[in-house]
């Protein structure tokens, strides 16, 4: 049964399934109750258009993706600042027109895109040494940041213009919550890909949240549960031969369905 | 000479090109207990948002104690309107009280600001319901959770925006109770569309449609009622039975 725990893929696999559900505990709880989902799939696929940068210019594309998808987040979290455009307007632009220019970008780098796939859907059994690397560096960061700033990321998710009021420089903490989602985006682009990763964002946060009304239990609950449903989506799709990260993707969403029936 | 809690000047504003505010002239004492009354959109809101420094007039200015907004946001308390979360938002009502406390990046809560919050609950009679979660409270203890946020700091200037509207009746009695202890000690003013409601308690109403029509005590408008019910509401419904309106 335990075989395939043999294989180094597989156990970089594992170790990537504990590191991303981190980012998704930490920073998806976050995105959950502050109803920023919509927003973090724009960051998301936006994201896309690093990697595309990333293949153009010769780079790892999970690198480049790092500040294209933070400027892409700074930009939708500005633009209600700076311009009357509606942010849900913003979402859609910004949402295809990342893609957009990822896709420009990878027509534009001549010869074939390999893995381009593995960015779109994800491939958590591709995942290498230095991809694992990235993703324990975007971890510590985002749990650092979210530890320093806890008290300013609780109140402004909460009532961003009281915050406002008792001093606190609500818009800088926004920007850096986005900026913290599209770090998370980062670490899971090689095992979900751009196109799917947003349910692993919501999903374990918005299934712990049933179950405890305090933030830093959210966290740690909506982490632990984010890696026993990677886990068990990665062994399925061993198991049945299926694509893992829509696998990993169909098992979220069945212990969703499951825990809202349990919880009444 | 004391301060003025509130002096405002030549004060307009726009939103979206529409004139939100026009030409508004206003000073509050300090320790007034002032009501802000006029019909739904006739920039009640934006006035208080001038006030604590969230919009910026287009024109003239807001002094708070002698200073810009902004800077005066260390003396000043807010209740705003009703308020937009998640249902299961993990935040508890002691949690939600102690963000009035809010000192500053890098700062964390002390002992004092954990005192604090036991005496706001205490104040609002919410003590009891510290451990709930927020969405678990009936509205009107919802809204005494929120006035405690907002008197937690001990604020000279307490602004509070239509704080009846989620009260139910039995709860307006203690509402006021509340407010008379506060009013010794801060300034208060609150927004509301229930004239009649509000006209019995405060001591001083300021009637607005984008232009201020009347400020000044509850009695004196008592006689000339007629020109604070110059901006067309219907909302005035309670208090002054059987008026007719003038269309303005």
């Amino acid at each position: 049964m335990l075989e395939f725990f043999q294989y180094q893929f597989m156990q970089r696999a594992f170790i990537a399934a504990v590191l991303v559900s981190i980012a998704c505990g930490v920073v998806g709880s976050y995105v959950v109750i502050k109803r920023i989902v919509s927003l973090s799939g724009a960051i998301s696929h936006a994201a896309f258009g690093g990697v595309g940068l990333g293949y153009f210019l010769g780079v790892n594309p999970v690198l480049a993706a790092i500040p294209f998808s933070i400027i892409s987040a700074m930009g939708i979290g500005g633009i209600r600042q700076i311009t009357n455009i509606s942010e849900d307007t913003g979402i859609g632009i910004l949402w295809s027109v990342g893609m957009a220019i990822g896709v420009i970008f990878i027509n534009l780098t001549p010869g074939y895109a390999p893995d381009l796939f593995s960015y779109l859907f994800g491939s958590i059994l591709t995942v290498n040494n230095t991809d694992l690397l990235i993703m324990l560096t975007l971890d510590v960061i985002i749990v650092a940041v979210v530890y320093i700033f806890r008290r300013e990321f609780l109140a402004v998710s909460f009532d961003e213009e009281f915050s406002k009021v008792v001093g606190l420089p609500s818009l800088l903490i926004y920007m850096l919550l986005l900026a913290l989602v599209a770090l998370s985006v980062v670490v899971l682009i090689k095992v979900v890909g751009v196109i799917l990763l947003i349910a692993l964002f919501t999903i374990p946060a918005a299934i712990s949240k049933q179950y405890t009304y305090n933030l830093r239990k959210l966290m740690i609950l909506a982490t632990i549960i984010g890696i026993i449903l990677t886990s068990l989506g990665l062994i399925l799709s061993y198991i049945f031969n299926l694509a893992s990260g829509a696998t990993i993707v169909m098992v979220l969403a069945a212990a969703f369905v499951i825990s809202y029936y349990l919880k009444d | 000479m004391t301060l003025k809690a509130v002096e405002i000047n030549n004060l307009s504003i726009k939103y979206n090109e529409q004139l939100v505010l026009k030409d508004i002239n206003l000073s509050i004492e300090d320790k007034d207990f002032m009501a802000i009354i006029g019909p739904n959109g006739g920039g009640k809101s934006t006035l208080l948002k001038v006030i604590l420094g969230i919009l910026n007039p287009d024109n003239g200015g807001v002094k708070v104690f002698g200073r810009e907004p902004k800077k005066a946001r260390d003396l000043m308390g807010y209740l705003p309107q009703n308020l937009d979360f998640d249902h299961d938002f993990p935040i508890n009502v002691f949690e939600t009280v102690l963000t009035g406390r809010y000192h500053g990046l890098f700062k964390g809560y002390t002992k004092e600001d954990h005192n604090a919050v036991w005496h706001a609950l205490k104040d609002v009679e919410m003590y009891d319901f510290k451990d709930r979660q927020i969405s678990r409270l009936s509205g009107g203890q919802m809204q005494r959770v929120f006035i405690a946020r907002a008197i937690v700091r001990e604020p000279k200037l307490l602004i509070m925006d239509e704080p009846m509207a989620s009260i139910d009746p039995e709860m307006q009695h203690s509402f006021y109770e509340l407010m008379s202890r506060l009013k010794n000690k801060m300034t208060i003013i609150l927004v509301s569309h229930d004239v009649g409601a509000v006209s019995t308690h405060v001591d001083k109403i300021a009637c607005l449609n984008q232009k201020l029509f009347y400020h000044g005590p509850v009695e004196d408008s008592a006689n000339g009622l007629e020109e604070i019910y110059h901006c067309p509401i219907e909302l005035i419904s309670h208090g002054i039975p059987h008026r007719v309106l003038r269309e303005h």
